[in-house]
């Protein structure tokens, strides 16, 4: 079995920071990678549909020089015989590389993991984990504020059911000086477990709220996520609650200058297209460093030196 | 009530009183072609009222079933009519095949071929978790 990410609890802290850096040096010097992975191949194993997280591995691979190999959906491949996960991933492990899986199936990844001979990431295995959406955000947040200690983090719009939310309170509560704002619905509310887990046991401060507009003026990063009409019981609920996240230039007038406002994407109606054009506006930015901490986590994985380590 | 003592086997004591039928069958000693005697409510020092479970013969027995169950539970080997050890379990690490997952978004739920497995998340809650989607095990 060789090395594998399924979370983010996977890569210790030092290998986080690795990891940012190899992202920040690639960012610097590209040519300097532009062959880091020659004669190396990733598979991308797709059983349900993305286009942002697939695309960006094939990209981050094809910028290291490397190329890929494709299955996506599951109608297209031995999955539709009745193949296992494990069976594909010790079949995918004889012609590739490294394998980044997504699957519906919640664990489905770690099975892959567990049965390949080559390194397994998890691109996603139902609403369980995503771990590169997370080394995303993080070095989004290095990259706008220069640090991931000492930040008032808010988290708003769906916090029970984000899996996205979850994953980066856990990977955030490594780091010192952290304050969490979070903003929901109260029928959103961040699950319990996580609040204890990540939060009341390692004596991270945090609050919680319906009202954006009441805390945004406090906050470094506005992390959004979309309030998903299907979790509601009742439609009266869901239209009242819906409107209250939208951010708008209106709202953000209450926001500091130096604000960071992200968003996993996609989104539908939760930040207005108006915003993009804001300063303070940084979820495209997500999406090219999610590009380029794949990079890094490629590298990594393959235990290949890039840049001036080569 | 007059049970004989046994020569060759085990004697599972010192369990919660209960929980003494949940045990054999989760043994699977029901199955079994050899004499099982069970005792429950007897009065005990140490836990007010216990079960035992002894069985007349030299069978693997799953240990981990019986620190899920009753982590307070002893297990006492007898080898010749002598006691020959004596085994505090514990609430065990992990359980295979012991627990299965309820969750339908589960990689479990659509493989029959990958074992349930499950890891203590929380001993002081006795909480169990997948170890393939993290979803908390329902009680038994």
């Amino acid at each position: 079995m060789a090395r594998y990410v399924i979370d983010v609890p996977d890569l210790t802290t030092d290998e986080l920071a690795a990891l940012m850096d190899t992202a920040e040096d690639i960012i610097a010097r590209p040519d300097d990678y532009a062959d880091a992975c020659r004669r190396k191949k990733l598979a991308t194993l797709f059983f349900e549909p993305s286009t942002r997280t697939r695309l960006s591995f094939e990209a981050a691979m094809y910028e290291l020089g490397g190329n890929v190999l494709s299955v996506t959906g599951a109608g297209t491949s031995s999955a539709a015989k009745g193949e296992s996960v494990a069976d594909t991933a010790k079949t995918v492990s004889c012609y590739a590389d490294i394998i980044a899986m997504r699957h519906p199936k919640e664990g489905a990844a770690l099975v892959a993991a567990k049965a390949a001979s080559i390194p397994v990431i998890n691109a996603g295995d139902g609403g369980h984990c995503h771990p590169t959406q997370t080394l995303a955000d993080l070095l989004t947040i290095r990259r706008e504020k220069g640090r991931l200690d000492n930040l008032t983090v808010g988290l708003c719009g769906d916090l029970k059911f984000g899996r996205t939310v979850h994953s980066l309170i856990n990977a955030m509560s490594r780091y010192e000086g952290l304050k969490f704002v979070l903003i929901s619905p109260e029928e959103l509310k961040l699950p319990s477990y996580v609040k204890n887990d990540a939060l009341k046991k390692r004596g991270i401060p945090y609050e919680q709220t319906t009202d954006l507009e009441q805390v945004i003026g406090d906050l470094d990063i506005l992390y959004m996520t979309r309030v998903q009409r299907e979790r509601f019981f009742n439609e009266e609920d869901y239209l009242r609650l819906r409107d209250s996240y939208i951010l708008t230039p209106e709202k953000l007038k209450k926001a500091r200058a130096d604000l960071s406002v992200m968003h996993p994407l996609p989104r539908v109606n939760e930040i207005s297209v108006a915003v993009d054009d804001d300063p303070r506006a940084c979820y495209f930015k997500q999406v090219l460093n999610g590009k380029y901490m794949r990079m890094a986590l490629i590298l990594m994985l393959l235990n290949i030196k890039g840049g001036a380590q080569a | 009530m007059n049970v004989d003592s046994i020569r060759d086997g085990i004697v599972i004591d010192h369990i919660a009183a209960g929980n003494g039928m949940k045990l054999y069958r989760l043994l699977g000693l029901e199955e079994l072609d050899v004499p099982v005697a069970m005792i429950t409510n007897v009065v005990s020092a140490k836990r007010g009222r216990k079960d035992i479970i002894k069985i007349d013969a030299d069978i693997p027995v799953n240990f981990d079933v019986i620190g899920y169950v009753d982590p307070g539970a002893t297990v006492n080997i007898i080898r010749g009519g002598e006691l020959k050890e004596k085994k505090q379990i514990g609430m065990p690490e992990r359980l295979t095949n012991v627990l299965f997952c309820k969750n339908p978004r589960c990689i479990t739920s659509c493989e029959q071929e990958i074992e349930h497995i499950f890891r203590l998340s929380d001993e002081t809650k006795k909480e169990y978790r997948c170890v393939w989607c993290e979803t908390k095990a329902a009680e038994l």
